[in-house]
């Protein structure tokens, strides 16, 4: 990297950094060498940390008007909605932000599937991230929960209930994350003090994210190793950032038009009742981020195999790097990958439907037949896949295909337009 | 850019589609238009305080509001009634206080910062009266309906003979609107049940489309500062955005690299 020589211009400047080198820091992080032909897919990972922050700023002041009881919680949202100076803007960017935040971070996933970012040198980076989007997945689930509606209560005791299938000591479990024998207020307070310790936990895994990032440098849309820094790099200031706050910016008209003309529409209608132990709501569903994964659990006829299925759907990903055995990265020059990218897309997009959908009938059918493919194309397809494929010719640097000089000259200029 | 665009679309789709066939299972609501809906939407004062009406000399015997205050019907964005009015509302109503330094409670006249008195003293007793149905609280009572207001005003609208084969027991209500037809209110509203002050004309159309007004800000109570502030606020992020690209543009101008 470029920064060893680094030394700042005044006095005190290098009496600090030689005691605490954040200047240095601060160097490298502005300086560091960017792939220029990042594309806006590469966007969501400053709208990301834009969405981590957010959740932990709204979060902390809602935090200060909540009151984490079962008697209380339903009426102190709702003085927080009502009362407290635009409470309901808090609120609304809070739970919104959870929806935003799993939108980029599917699109962020995805990216990464396309252009093979997960393959080394960059699989601590990726596992890395599969342990932030996990840890993702149990803050959004417990704080739904907080607001004590009808749907965060049977929600709650559906999932929770997940981990009697354990044989023999299932059921202990179960007692254990209650804090007694059913949903109650020793849950709800467990799961406010957990809600709140796991955004600071995601925000030290996402320091260490772009620490292991910064090691080997950004993948880019052609998937190929660059010299850094070279004539296909730019420096991350200002190239990056403005690109990435121009990206933002967009993501944020989005994210205001849901806070300030929808704030309900992501949600459940059920949750504005107030948690009611004696009536079962008709359909217990979870956030549509977790429909796909609610999907496989309900695919399977066996409760233990159901839980292993839908867990496995998430493991599996932290082992892909191994499991996809081709050697080209991006997707772009992998003809049959890409056409099996788009059909996992698809795939996951049906098992959030039919995740949405009552189990049963046609709708289950076509959850199994999906849950199938989910498993098909990590298990089967990727890593046949890696020997079987005829890649295409990948050009050596990323200005080759720009400035020419190249035999797959017209293959990657071809490929690349239509990416973009 | 294009397949950004052509991805959120097809988001947008899903999205539409799944809430499209949720309402696809159950009876079309009737329509009216609201005058809250939309980028500006904002609410007909004088129909959010003819709503107040119908609710406390119609719905309030049985609902409860327990989240509003008698302050908040004298706020800003509400049925703006007087700061005197809801003095008078207010004290219209008894309200249990105290312990007082004997130690007795006592009721005094209502004043601007209790909450709406609630019309029996538990869960149990509003049970007890009506048949072991609880009439739910009212206050978010249009957010906890999938069909939101629309479906609240066809349900009051929604009453009529069960058809032959449907057997009803005493004291259930067939409701054409209702989740599984089987209702255990009696139809709450018929022609000329109140008496509007302006001179409106109270037939149960224009009661429950007063009624449902008045749900909907006891939901929402800041709707009309959320639609002023969302405007403003997505005005301000287009210019900015606009702006920014153009900066960008600038910048990468300086490298042979499309942005």
């Amino acid at each position: 990297m470029s920064d060893h020589d680094y030394r700042p211009k005044s006095k005190v400047g290098q009496w600090f950094n030689d005691r605490l080198p954040l200047l240095t820091l601060a160097n490298h992080l502005t300086d560091y060498p960017t792939p220029k032909n990042l594309n806006y897919w590469w966007t969501f990972g400053g709208i990301l940390t834009f969405c981590l922050i957010t959740q932990i700023v709204t979060g902390l002041t809602l935090a200060m008007h909540y009151i984490a009881h079962a008697d209380m919680a339903f009426e102190s949202v709702e003085h927080i909605m009502r009362d407290v100076n635009y409470g309901w803007l808090i609120r609304y960017i809070h739970a919104n932000g959870a929806s935003m935040f799993f939108l980029a971070v599917y699109i962020h996933i995805f990216r990464s599937l396309f252009y093979g970012s997960y393959k080394s040198p960059r699989e601590i980076i990726w596992i890395l991230g599969i342990i932030i989007y996990l840890l993702m997945m149990a803050a959004a689930f417990m704080g739904y929960v907080l607001p004590w509606g009808q749907m965060s209560f049977w929600g709650a005791t559906v999932i929770t209930n997940l981990f009697s299938a354990i044989p023999l000591v299932g059921e202990g479990i179960v007692t254990w994350l209650w804090g007694g024998y059913s949903v109650d207020n020793p849950t709800l307070t467990r799961f406010f003090t957990l809600h709140y310790l796991i955004p600071f936990l995601i925000l030290g895994l996402v320091v260490l994210h772009i620490w292991a990032l910064h090691v080997p440098g950004n993948n880019n849309p052609v998937g190929i190793d660059i010299k850094k820094p070279s004539k296909d790099t730019v420096p991350f200031h200002p190239y990056i950032v403005i690109k990435d706050g121009f990206a933002l910016l967009m993501f944020m008209i989005v994210f205001a038009f849901f806070v300030f003309y929808a704030p309900n529409i992501l949600g459940h209608a059920d949750n504005y009742i107030e948690a009611n132990p004696m009536v079962t709501p008709a359909h217990i569903v979870p956030e549509w981020y977790l429909l796909p994964f609610y999907a496989i659990l309900r695919s399977v006829p066996d409760k233990l195999l159901g839980v292993v299925a839908m867990l496995s759907a998430i493991l599996i990903l932290a082992v892909l790097p191994w499991l996809d055995t081709s050697k080209i990265r991006s997707a772009v020059f992998r003809p049959l990958y890409k056409q099996f990218y788009w059909i996992l897309v698809a795939d996951v997009l049906i098992l959030g439907y039919v995740g949405a959908m009552p189990a049963e009938g046609l709708y289950l059918l076509i959850a199994r037949v999906a849950t199938a493919y989910y498993f098909l194309h990590f298990l089967v397809i990727l890593p046949v896949l890696g020997f079987k494929e005829k890649t295409l010719p990948v050009p050596l640097s990323i200005t080759e295909p720009v400035l020419g000089g190249s035999p797959n000259l017209a293959a990657a200029r071809n490929k690349e337009s239509k990416i973009e | 850019m294009k397949n950004l665009y052509k991805f959120f679309s097809i988001i947008a789709l899903i999205i539409a589609s799944n809430s499209y066939s949720f309402a696809a299972e159950k009876v079309e609501y009737l329509k009216t238009d609201w005058s809250f809906k939309g980028l500006f939407g904002k609410f007909d004062r004088a129909s959010l305080q003819r709503g107040y009406q119908v609710y406390t000399e119609v719905c309030a015997s049985c609902h409860s509001m327990k989240y509003l205050s008698y302050r908040n019907l004298a706020e800003p964005g509400g049925p703006e009634f007087s700061e005197a009015q809801a003095k008078v509302i207010a004290a219209s109503f008894e309200v249990t206080d105290g312990p007082n330094s004997d130690g007795e409670m006592f009721t005094r006249p209502g004043k601007l910062s209790d909450k709406f008195v609630m019309p029996y003293d538990n869960v149990k007793a509003a049970q007890a009266a009506n048949g072991g149905a609880y009439p739910p609280d009212m206050s978010v009572l249009v957010k906890a309906r999938g069909g939101g207001v629309d479906y609240i005003y066809s349900l009051l609208q929604g009453y009529e003979e069960a058809p032959s084969n449907v057997s009803l027991d005493d004291g259930v209500y067939y409701n054409k609107y209702m989740y599984g037809n089987k209702i255990r209110m009696a139809a709450p509203l018929s022609d000329g049940l109140v008496e509007y002050g302006d001179g409106t004309n109270a037939t149960v159309e224009q009661m429950s489309k007063d009624v449902t007004t008045f749900l909907m800000w006891s939901a929402e109570p800041h709707l009309e500062s959320r639609h002023q502030m969302g405007f403003k606020a997505i005005v301000y992020l287009i210019i900015l955005t606009v702006l920014v690209y153009f900066s960008m543009k600038r910048i990468w101008s300086r490298v042979e690299s499309e942005v």
